[in-house]
């Protein structure tokens, strides 16, 4: 009996030193392929040191996964890092004593950081007005339109022209329509790519303090002539079916693959799901915009998600989060994360090394994107969006566009509505974090 | 007279009844104590900030308009009772049938039952895909063969009629199993001595079945009110998400919507306070007829 603990204790002790390695836990929301390859990431990183083991586990969807951080760090038992989509970042950026800078982290670390080498645009929607990034970038896109080639050839028109301005849109889509399609267009996402993308692109704010970003008494103002102009072109066009309403989020996707629409809006990060479910040729272009604007087209802005570095862990344990940002920051990581996922890369090198591999010859639709997002240096109204209660007011957003084409509202006093309903959120939240 | 055990060791009896009493504590008091105390905060979910603001949240619910709280309870009440009246008569009208000397009975049983072991969401997802406006097959047939259009996406009347078909389906089959147990257990010589006396089957269901049936149909109601107003989140979640607009945001997927994904924890935790006394009332008059019904 005594040998046999001995025994044990021996084998004990030969265990801990295999588990002396630090454990990272990583909390995530990415399924399907996206899932897989955070798997291959976590695993990429494992086995290029021994100090550290990455252990990504899903935790359900966005608002799943914030929540279940939430809960683990009101109980103390957060992850290292999690991943918020990007409507929950005024939430984490405020949380105080909950989250770990990540300008922070890698200066306390040692690490070797240059915010420089990251694409504006796409470190900008996490960073502080003074730049310093909070969270580190991890799916990001940004919203382009999609067009079906074998419809432009079927109503006459160039499949290498797509509409470049809105006028010019609503003719094609009219010109669809007519060559026996059952709609012109439709759109995902009206609050994402319809308002503040639009807004971006147009170089006209979206909120008052530069979209959010430089205090909480911010105030929403995209109900200008503009959107409303665009906004009832949108109505008009949806009464003859010109323009088809396919639902909130991503759900309007099957009115472009099953070929009831020939143009479509919808995010990047969307490409290969088109590649794999649509059985015709397609093409991606950038966002139309109204020529009279003058700044336009400005710089899209992104959407997706941000890794989050919670407080309250060992010394130690952060030397292997940054450790890990910096393997996830690499060209070749960050180029092949992009060229499985779709998503765009965060650094500068990594898009060139993509353009090098010649991934761009075969799939045209990323590079679109990027260049989209790197039109010109974003400015106080390109940067992002930086709103609490994001995501309740997006949600007002949806429900009074619904509103909108079921006609119980008209377009002005809707986006009016919008806006007054969405300051309300703002000043609730202002209330809550105002020191 | 009752028969009355005494226990010998005095504390016995508690230390027996304690573990249950740990659970119900634990997940029941606790949470429901926690709801009220948070009801009365403004507080960032992290838990950094708390902001007493007395009956604030209460008072938004009825005041603000745009929350939109009085239109939810009323969309509420009209879908539970519309799935009561609609799964409760169209299960006991099947269960009549289904208890006829038919052929294959036992067969049709069997189907009747099998909807309830479809998990809510997943029957939510079926309708859903049935009635889909760009791929469902309903909806493309009523859109080319009927020429009727369907697009519960904007039309607030299709999109109550869809999640009322759906929860309906799903909660038929258990109305059903009760309704086949009752009708089985109605004395034939009652219908026979009935049907004697020159009454026609209209009659004799009204008079002498239906009457008999009334414990298990009232049981049934209060299931049924429960079902409607609690356990159909998973429905809306998954075919309306609320929509169009805020239409058919029931009471229970607000307090979801507003808590778990707004974060608004205070204003959710108010809601579900309402709610937790919307239950206790329930339960009580549940509880005040079904006593009733057993001295009888």
């Amino acid at each position: 009996m005594k040998r046999f603990s001995l025994l044990m204790l021996a084998l004990l002790l030969c265990a801990s030193t295999i588990f002396a390695q630090i454990q990272i836990d990583w909390w995530h929301a990415m399924t399907g392929k996206n899932g897989q390859m955070v798997e291959e990431l976590a695993k990429r990183f494992n086995d290029s040191q021994t100090a550290y083991k990455v252990v990504p586990v899903y935790k359900g969807s966005y608002s799943d996964t914030m929540n279940a951080g939430i809960a683990a760090f009101r109980a103390k038992q957060a992850p290292h890092i999690i991943q918020v989509y990007e409507v929950g970042t005024a939430t984490m950026m405020n949380a105080g004593g909950a989250v770990y800078p990540v300008y922070k982290l890698m200066k306390d670390s040692g690490e070797k950081f240059d915010p420089k080498v990251y694409i504006p645009t796409i470190t900008g929607y996490y960073s502080t007005s003074k730049g310093e990034m909070l969270s580190l970038p991890f799916n990001s896109s940004t919203a382009v339109m999609y067009y079906n080639k074998d419809a432009f050839r079927k109503a006459g028109l160039d499949p290498e022209k797509p509409p470049v301005t809105w006028p010019e849109f609503f003719e094609v889509a009219k010109k669809l329509k007519a060559s026996g399609m059952e709609g012109g267009f439709s759109t995902n996402w009206i609050s994402w790519i319809q308002l503040e993308n639009f807004s971006a692109w147009h170089n006209q704010s979206f909120g008052t303090k530069n979209n959010g970003f430089d205090g909480l008494d911010t105030q929403l103002v995209f109900n200008t002539p503009l959107t409303i102009k665009h906004f009832e072109t949108l109505y008009e066009l949806s009464k003859d079916k010109t323009f088809i309403y396919g639902g909130r989020e991503n759900k309007a996707n099957p009115l472009f693959t099953s070929g009831t629409v020939g143009m479509h809006f919808e995010s990047i990060g969307g490409y290969g799901n088109f590649k794999n479910t649509a059985k015709f040729d397609f093409g991606v272009a950038r966002l139309p915009y109204y020529p009279e604007v003058k700044d336009a087209p400005q710089n899209t802005i992104i959407g997706g998600a941000s890794l989050w570095v919670f407080n309250g862990k060992p010394k130690d344990d952060y030397k292997g989060v940054a450790k890990f940002f910096t393997f996830l920051s690499q060209p070749e990581i960050q180029a092949f994360w992009h060229q499985s996922t779709g998503y765009v890369p965060i650094t500068v090198a990594s898009y060139e090394l993509t353009k090098k591999q010649g991934f761009y010859d075969a799939n045209p639709g990323p590079e679109v994107a990027i260049k989209q997002l790197l039109n010109k240096a974003p400015t106080g109204n390109s940067r992002g969006i930086r709103f609490g209660n994001f995501n309740i007011i997006r949600e007002i957003e949806d429900q009074t566009w619904e509103d909108i084409l079921a006609g119980k509202i008209s377009v002005r006093d809707g986006l009016n509505k919008m806006v007054a309903d969405g300051n309300a959120e703002l000043r609730k939240f202002e209330r809550l974090y105002k020191k | 007279m009752a028969k009355q055990y005494e226990f010998r060791i005095k504390g016995l009896p508690y230390l027996l009844v304690l573990p249950q009493m740990v659970i119900v504590f634990i997940f029941f008091f606790w949470p429901a104590a926690q709801a009220i105390w948070q009801s009365f905060f403004l507080q960032d979910p992290f838990g950094g900030q708390y902001i007493f603001v007395g009956l604030e949240n209460y008072q938004a619910l009825f005041t603000d308009e745009a929350s939109a709280y009085a239109q939810s309870f009323w969309v509420s009440v009209f879908f539970a009772v519309s799935v009561t009246v609609l799964a409760m008569s169209l299960s006991l009208f099947l269960a009549v049938q289904a208890n006829k000397k038919i052929r294959a009975a036992s067969f049709y049983k069997t189907m009747m039952i099998w909807p309830y072991a479809v998990a809510t969401l997943i029957a939510g997802v079926l309708w859903l895909f049935m009635f889909n406006p760009n791929v469902g097959v309903v909806a493309w047939f009523l859109k080319h063969r009927l020429g009727y259009e369907w697009q519960h996406l904007l039309n607030t009347g299709q999109a109550l009629t869809l999640l009322i078909l759906a929860a309906s389906w799903r909660q038929m089959s258990y109305n059903f199993v009760f309704f086949l147990a009752g009708l089985q257990s109605v004395p034939n010589d009652f219908i026979e001595a009935a049907a004697i006396d020159g009454a026609g089957p209209a009659r004799r269901f009204w008079k002498i079945i239906f009457p008999i049936l009334s414990p298990t149909t009232f049981y049934l109601l209060v299931m049924n009110l429960v079902y409607g107003f609690f356990e159909t989140f998973p429905i809306v979640h998954q075919v309306t998400a609320g929509g169009p607009g805020k239409s058919t945001a029931i009471l229970v997927y607000k307090v979801w919507r507003d808590g778990v994904v707004n974060l608004d924890l205070g204003g959710s935790s108010a809601q579900s306070v309402i709610l937790m006394l919307m239950v206790i009332g329930l339960t009580i008059v549940q509880f005040r007829f079904i006593e009733r019904r057993v001295n009888y």
